[in-house]
């Protein structure tokens, strides 16, 4: 058999589909995030309790209302965007304009005070979530198993993350945005409510982040640290795409993925750190990230 | 300024009245109160040994007892300098529990030194009574070696003689892989290979991939806590047990299998010193427990808290005094250990309490008549088989002898 570095060349594929997988997790919560800090300036340090809430509000859901996996992936993002929403009304707010540090600080405490908060009530082992029927099993492609439904995250994540790129970048809503995000006072002359473009926003950033978590939840246990564990990396993915840049950060948690995961085959040990190796480099080279806009 | 001048005095007078207060039996629980390991010890261990103590009446030779507790989160620095505070300034006498092997060596290093006493219920390594033994550790509950001895062996007879470790990547993981791939190799059986994956990790499909492609009958999971858990959901779902291949838990708590759920659980085999739902005994100590832990039932662990610190307040009962460590773990030695939980048993000259083990199956969704009723008994492990004997030690406080 041909091998790679000595790792056969089917491993190998099998390892590159699974870093995909893990990937596409980074994909959705960095381009939560890019969204976010593209518009609002800030920081969203809570969005790995976000995440973490939508998993929780779909266990729930099914725990106490009989609500299954589908009905959680379109009810838990808009309970958890509505909650961003009060988050935005009631705290964000009041700190915009100021220096992006103190968004870090505020969002950074919330998202102790939730994990906090779903931990004393939850612990933390978690809570189990099966796979939806429809998408248990999954099929041999001959150099590996595929499960069902890790095929279904990679595409629901390709998609979302099409569309969230195509909506900023191609269509009038997204130009209002991006005009926004370069000089709000000058687009609110024009007769565009910002304050109410930059709730939502927050809101559909938020949402897209429970979205994940629901997806996360029969992989992952639901449990009040899955952010927690998550939010670093997927900061990391950001810096190094390049801050606020969509597309950046889009193909920087993909590309992430499939490294952390070649990592994983030739040197398991450094899986975990391999991320923030390459993050360093990428800052000593290119401070903006590799597809920052400004430096 | 009359009334502000009383208070000066008043304050003057405070450091007096603290020294003069009667001398107190101090017990630390130091573990993990936020990570990975919390469900498996955590508060519930602060709950058990708070039991233990008010079954002394929250006092015991004439001294009030009093626990306290912290939250190592995992790092040895942390653990160590909360146990020299502890010990220096707030004039702690025994710290207990402690999990994560890592930080458990620290400490037991630690206590030593300061001669105070050291009981571990939610540390695995069995280095605690093996090389790294001192005078001042008692480990209570269980440890790797047990649990090769215990899972590895079974499932090597059961013609498992093929394995894969997932081996969690510290001083925990590693000597559970060395400890089973000894007990592996003796039963005739071979090693292919192993993986090392960082503590904590999210996403295991990874390392499965690479487990399945070793092509060995048995995936050996040496690994604990939320790490456990997620290299089972990720094997079932990668259909590694539907391939022919088998998962060795070789370390599994009942939190772990309440987190899994019997339908991606059922058929594991596992090796433990406590199900609650072994005898009248343990049932009547874990409903008390339970009813004061939000509905949980103990770990093993959590069980191995409330005994230690019941054996604990024993030898100071027996001695009138906790001052001198080493006089306490001695005393801990010469009485035989007798507890609802464990049965009777004892301290060994190194340390290790030796109790029976038991080998259990986690049951089928079908064979559960309600929450966590889980667990149905294989075999026991008498006390005798179940820890490594003293002429395989390789603990200074024996090899000296």
């Amino acid at each position: 058999m041909n091998t790679v570095f000595g790792v056969p060349i089917q491993a190998l594929f099998s390892q590159l589909l699974v870093g995909l997988i893990n990937g596409s997790f980074y994909a959705l919560l960095s381009l939560g995030l890019a969204v976010i800090f593209g518009l609002l300036n800030v920081i969203n340090f809570c969005h790995g309790a976000l995440y973490m809430l939508g998993a929780l509000v779909a266990w729930l859901m099914l725990e106490h209302f009989g609500i299954g996996y589908w009905g959680a992936l379109i009810i838990a993002p808009i309970a958890v965007g509505l909650f961003g929403a009060l988050i935005e009304r009631t705290m964000i707010k009041r700190i915009a304009g100021l220096d992006p540090l103190y968004g870090l600080l505020l969002t950074f405490g919330l998202a102790l005070i939730i994990q906090g908060v779903a931990r004393n009530y939850f612990g933390v082992s978690g809570e189990p979530y099966e796979i939806p029927p429809q998408l248990t099993g999954g099929r041999n492609l001959g150099f590996m198993f595929l499960p069902n439904y890790r095929a279904w995250v990679v595409l629901v994540s390709v998609l979302l993350c099409g569309s969230t790129w195509y909506v900023t970048e191609r269509t009038r809503l997204g130009s209002y945005l991006r005009a926004a995000t370069e000089n709000p006072l000058l687009v609110q002359a024009f007769g565009i409510n910002v304050p109410r473009m930059i709730t939502i926003t927050y809101a559909l950033g938020v949402g897209l982040a429970a979205l994940a978590g629901v997806m996360a939840a029969p992989i992952y246990r639901v449990n009040p640290l899955m952010g927690a564990d998550l939010i670093i990396v997927v900061f990391a993915v950001v810096v190094i795409g390049g801050m606020g840049s969509i597309f950046g950060s889009i193909l920087t948690g993909f590309g992430l993925g499939v490294i952390e995961g070649l990592t994983k085959v030739y040197y398991p040990e450094a899986s975990s750190t391999v991320v923030f190796v390459i993050m360093a480099i990428v800052l000593l080279l290119k401070p903006a990230g590799l597809f920052g806009r400004t430096a | 300024m009359r009334i502000a001048s009383r208070l000066l005095a008043l304050v003057c007078l405070l450091p007096v009245a603290a020294l003069a207060q009667e001398k107190v039996v101090k017990i630390g629980v130091l573990n993990d109160q936020s990570g990975l390991y919390t469900d498996l010890g955590g508060p519930g261990s602060v709950i058990a040994a708070k039991m233990a103590a008010e079954e002394f009446g929250n006092k015991v030779a004439g001294m009030p007892i009093e626990i306290v507790t912290a939250d190592h989160q995992n790092k040895p620095d942390i653990g160590s300098s909360i146990a020299t505070k502890w010990i220096d300034v707030d004039k702690v006498d025994a710290i207990l529990d402690v999990p994560n092997s890592g930080v458990s060596l620290a400490i037991a290093k630690i206590v030593a030194d300061k001669n105070k006493v050291f009981i571990d219920s939610g540390a695995a390594t069995s280095d605690l009574t093996g090389k790294a033994c001192t005078p001042n550790t008692v480990h209570w509950t269980y440890d790797t070696w047990a649990l090769a001895n215990g899972t590895g062996k079974e499932v090597v007879k059961a013609g498992g003689d093929t394995w894969f470790f997932l081996t969690a990547d510290y001083a925990f993981g590693k000597a559970l892989e060395r400890d089973t791939t000894a007990v592996v190799q003796a039963n005739g059986g071979k090693v292919l290979g192993s993986v090392l994956h960082p503590l904590n990790t999210p996403d295991f499909s990874s390392f499965l991939l690479q487990a399945q492609a070793s092509k060995a009958k048995i995936i050996g999971l040496a690994n604990a806590g939320g790490d456990t858990i997620n290299s089972i959901k990720s094997a079932s779902e990668f259909g590694i047990v539907q391939g022919g291949q088998k998962l060795a838990g070789l370390l599994v708590f009942i939190s772990d299998v309440h987190a899994l759920g019997l339908k991606t659980a059922q058929g594991l085999q596992l090796t433990t010193a406590f199900y609650w739902d072994h005898d009248d005994k343990t049932r009547a100590w874990s409903k008390k427990f339970a009813a004061r832990h939000g509905g949980k039932m103990p770990t093993m662990v959590q069980a191995g808290v409330y005994a230690g610190v019941l054996h604990y307040l024993k030898a100071v009962q027996a001695l009138k005094s906790d001052e001198d460590g080493k006089a306490v773990v001695d005393k801990m030695k010469a009485i035989p250990t007798d507890d609802p939980l464990f049965g009777k048993g004892s301290v060994r000259a190194d340390g290790r309490t030796i109790h029976p083990m038991y080998l259990y199956e986690v049951k089928k969704p079908a064979e559960s008549k309600g929450p966590w009723d889980y667990y149905k008994l294989i075999r026991e492990i008498p006390a005798d088989q179940a820890f490594r004997p003293l002429s395989q030690s390789d603990c200074p406080l024996i090899t000296k002898k």
